[in-house]
């Protein structure tokens, strides 16, 4: 009698462990720090082995930021950084978006290797005279701090889709451009490790919180990420 | 005794399902300022009316708020572009039109934010904006 109530008991224990962890599942991994971000991001690529799941890369860019400098993903090496979407003159979700990345910038302001780019998706209109002006009103004056860049709308677009985020044309919607708040975080590696929605504070908290994880990450495999 | 507080939570529940169902009758229209504002305002000028640095002026503790107020109408129905002055400091934006507002909306919005966040200003009758609206043709007399 004892063992079978006690058989019951394991199987309810073993039951509500099992519940629990699946529900864990449903909410983000607030409670147990995560000890190293996950590697996120699309294959299109041909894999080199049967085991080879690994998401493909950034790709090689060439953007030119508010200062006229080029910047290339050689810009970043070494750094981790965080990028989304946006253009001057989006009446839509910009502003709140671009608040909620200043908010990320400012906890990091003091650390030089976590940078920021912006990508305009409205490079017909936000010339490099444009981007600076936009940065400097947000009070953004050290450009290799914050990128503010533009390219051919085409490349603009693909980084975009690496980047995990949606931007297209789009005549119906206020501006001319439907694109999501997307935030993500990219390593030095050109990893995405984590995208989160800029329009929901408490997704850019959980970036504010993730940083610190891929800077420890970095550090320990600096040696190999540097060869 | 013992069913007792079963009892109460049944009453309890019962009260709350009516207080719920009858808020859903009532509380719609009494923030309506704060909605319209939250809705077709807050993701440029802020939740608090803050504005963002120096690319969005602030509706909270405004001058401009208070300087223009017959312009405001208007202003929210065609938009606005060019530079303007807000608490002294310059400002270069494009603010979109709100077509899709009513006379009326336009008033219950404006009235919310000129007795905001450090705003003490006149308030609006519907008439009123509905004339002031006429000067860019913009009433719909709704």
């Amino acid at each position: 009698m004892t063992t079978s109530l006690r058989r019951v008991g394991q199987l309810l224990a073993a039951a509500g462990l099992a519940l629990s962890f699946s529900l864990g599942g449903c909410s983000s991994a607030t409670e147990n720090p995560v000890e190293r971000l996950p590697i996120l991001g699309l294959k299109y690529s041909e894999p080199t082995s049967p085991s080879d799941t690994l998401p493909d890369p950034i790709p090689a860019f060439r953007l030119t930021n508010q200062d006229r400098q080029v910047i290339t993903n050689q810009t970043f090496a070494g750094k981790v950084y965080v990028t989304d979407f946006f253009f001057a003159t989006c009446p839509s979700i910009c502003p709140k978006m671009q608040s909620e990345l200043l908010r990320v910038y400012k906890a990091y302001e003091s650390n030089p290797d976590v940078l920021f780019l912006s990508h305009t998706i409205d490079p017909a209109h936000d010339s490099i005279p444009v981007l600076r002006d936009y940065a400097e009103r947000l009070g953004i004056q050290d450009a290799a701090r914050w990128h503010f860049a533009t390219a051919g709308r085409d490349s603009i677009f693909a980084l975009a889709k690496a980047y995990m985020t949606g931007a297209q044309v789009d005549a119906t919607v206020p501006g001319g451009y439907a694109h999501s708040g997307t935030f993500a975080l990219v390593d030095s590696r050109r990893r995405v490790r984590g995208v989160y929605d800029g329009m929901v504070p408490a997704q850019v908290d959980q970036l504010i919180k993730d940083i610190p994880v891929l800077l420890k990450e970095e550090a320990e495999t600096q040696p190999v990420a540097a060869k | 005794m013992k069913r007792h507080p079963l009892r109460l939570t049944g009453v309890a529940a019962l009260l709350l399902t009516l207080a719920l169902s009858l808020e859903s009758c009532f509380t719609e229209r009494q923030n309506e300022g704060a909605q319209l504002y939250a809705a077709h305002c807050s993701s440029c000028h802020g939740d608090q009316g803050q504005g963002l640095e120096r690319l969005i002026p602030p509706v909270a503790a405004s001058d401009y708020v208070a300087k223009h107020r017959a312009e405001l109408p208007c202003l929210i129905r065609k938009g606005m572009q060019g530079d303007i002055v807000v608490n002294g400091i310059h400002y270069n934006q494009i603010m979109p039109g709100h077509e899709d507002l009513t006379d009326s909306q336009i008033t219950i919005l404006l009235n919310f934010v000129q007795t905001s966040w450090g705003n003490t200003n006149q308030i609006y009758t519907m008439r009123e904006t509905s004339e002031l609206l006429g000067r860019c043709n913009g009433s719909d007399g709704q």
